[in-house]
């Protein structure tokens, strides 16, 4: 494929490919985009990849203690479900022509980021609950607007994952309304994890789009459907009625319906404690990947085994092959 | 004439966005040819804006007979959907 262009050529591939996502046509890795597109690209769904393999830490942490055999099991079952959509998410980058082992080294040095939620830790077991029904659901209402995102494999990765992500939230839902109708103390756990993931799940939507480094670009080229402050409104339109099933109580004073504008009205986000996460002083950042380096040294011992099997095969392919040929020279 | 020349499988993508889908197979005597053939046996009403063609002797399948071992510990794990759990109605729609 040719790789060099005058400008001339380059601006007239830009408009095509312009031309195609305005047409609502969905862009294939063979395609011709631009070097922005694809870097942008890059960043995003290798960010999405890397939030779902360590968002399996705070919850992996309660398997061990979950409060029955079946929750265990039920949360087995959903660590296992996000580490497989990190690996959809890490194939989709690799469509783009970056190695998964770039993209670990960056996520590694600090370079990627991953969602900001997973830097707070899971307490208690009504946090397992909190984390299902909020971080999933706030996760749920931005994959599902991602469905639609212009590059096909990240929008058919997102398809997949919205499908095996609604029992996720779910059963989140299921723990928070059981223990919510349990014992005074059982339903203050609950109340007490809302009111700890509340906030940073409204700030999972990102700055808002006034502030939105990549916000623009990526809307003109479809990569992102919706703005940040749209999806969040729609989060926390959907999250009150929620909370009042249940009869827990959303910790912001300021939430209140708006009638004219048919939605809830809310207190501003703590961004200066976004920026603090985001930046890396977040409660659990360092744990966070630190853990992850730790499990990836641990597994090179595995890496290193598949190497010399390789290079064992290979060396037998040859040695056989050579064998051949000199059984062939005495007949 | 299948003596010489081998068989490929072939995939097609009826439309920008959506995923390959196996149509069928044929023989060619390499990938480029099985392109070219595919083109002229499976996509003769525009059925596609995309064809892949794979070796039929690079897939790797699974085997019926053995389900038992390979998916079986699916069926009795219900927790797995969304269906599992039940919610009031008023948040059903979750």
């Amino acid at each position: 494929m040719k790789t060099e262009f005058t400008q001339a050529e380059l601006e007239q591939l830009e408009a095509r490919f312009q031309a195609r996502i305005d047409a609502e046509e969905k862009i294939e890795p063979k395609d011709w985009m631009p070097a922005g597109y694809r870097k942008n690209l890059v960043r995003q769904i290798s960010q999405h990849a890397h939030s779902e393999v360590i968002g399996m830490q705070p919850e992996g942490n309660w398997i061990t203690r979950a409060p029955s055999l079946h929750r265990k099991c039920v949360l087995l079952a959903k660590v296992q479900d996000e580490g497989g959509h990190g690996l959809y998410l890490y194939s989709a980058t690799e469509t783009l022509g970056v190695s998964r082992e770039e993209l670990i080294e960056a996520l590694h040095e600090g370079v990627a980021k991953y969602a900001s939620i997973f830097n707070y830790p899971a307490l208690t077991w009504a946090d397992i609950g909190a984390i299902g029904w909020l971080v999933d659901g706030a996760a749920i209402v931005n994959q599902v607007s991602l469905q639609r995102t212009s590059y096909g494999p990240y929008a058919r990765g997102m398809v997949r994952i919205c499908k095996e992500e609604s029992f996720h939230q779910r059963q989140g839902y299921h723990i928070m309304m059981t223990l919510a109708r349990g014992t005074a103390e059982q339903k203050a756990m609950a109340q007490d994890a809302l009111d700890r993931f509340w906030w940073p799940s409204l700030m999972m939507f990102g700055p808002h789009d006034a502030e939105s480094a990549h916000s623009a670009q990526s809307m003109k080229w479809k990569i992102k459907r919706q703005t940040n402050d749209e999806l969040r409104q729609k989060y926390v339109d959907q999250s009150v009625r929620q909370a009042e099933v249940i009869g827990l109580t959303i910790p912001d004073p300021a939430l209140k319906w708006n009638e004219a504008r048919g939605h809830y009205d809310f207190g501003e986000i703590d961004w200066d404690e976004f920026n603090r996460v985001i930046n890396g002083n977040g409660m659990c950042n360092r744990q966070r990947v630190a853990h992850h380096i730790k499990a990836h040294e641990d597994g090179a011992w595995v890496r290193d085994a598949i190497a010399a099997y390789e290079s064992k095969k290979s060396r037998r392919a040859g040695a056989a092959a050579a064998q051949g040929e000199m059984s062939c020279q005495t007949i | 004439m299948s003596d010489h020349m081998k068989l490929f499988e072939v995939f097609i993508r009826s439309r920008r966005g959506l995923d390959h889908k196996h149509v069928g197979s044929l023989h060619a005597e390499d990938a480029q040819q099985a392109l070219e053939y595919a083109r002229d046996v499976y996509t003769r009403r525009s059925e596609g804006v995309s064809i892949w063609v794979v070796n039929s002797s690079d897939i790797v399948a699974s085997q019926e007979g053995d389900c038992e071992s390979f998916y079986d510990p699916l069926d009795d794990k219900p927790y797995r959907h969304a269906t599992h759990y039940q919610l009031p109605e008023e948040v059903n729609n979750m």
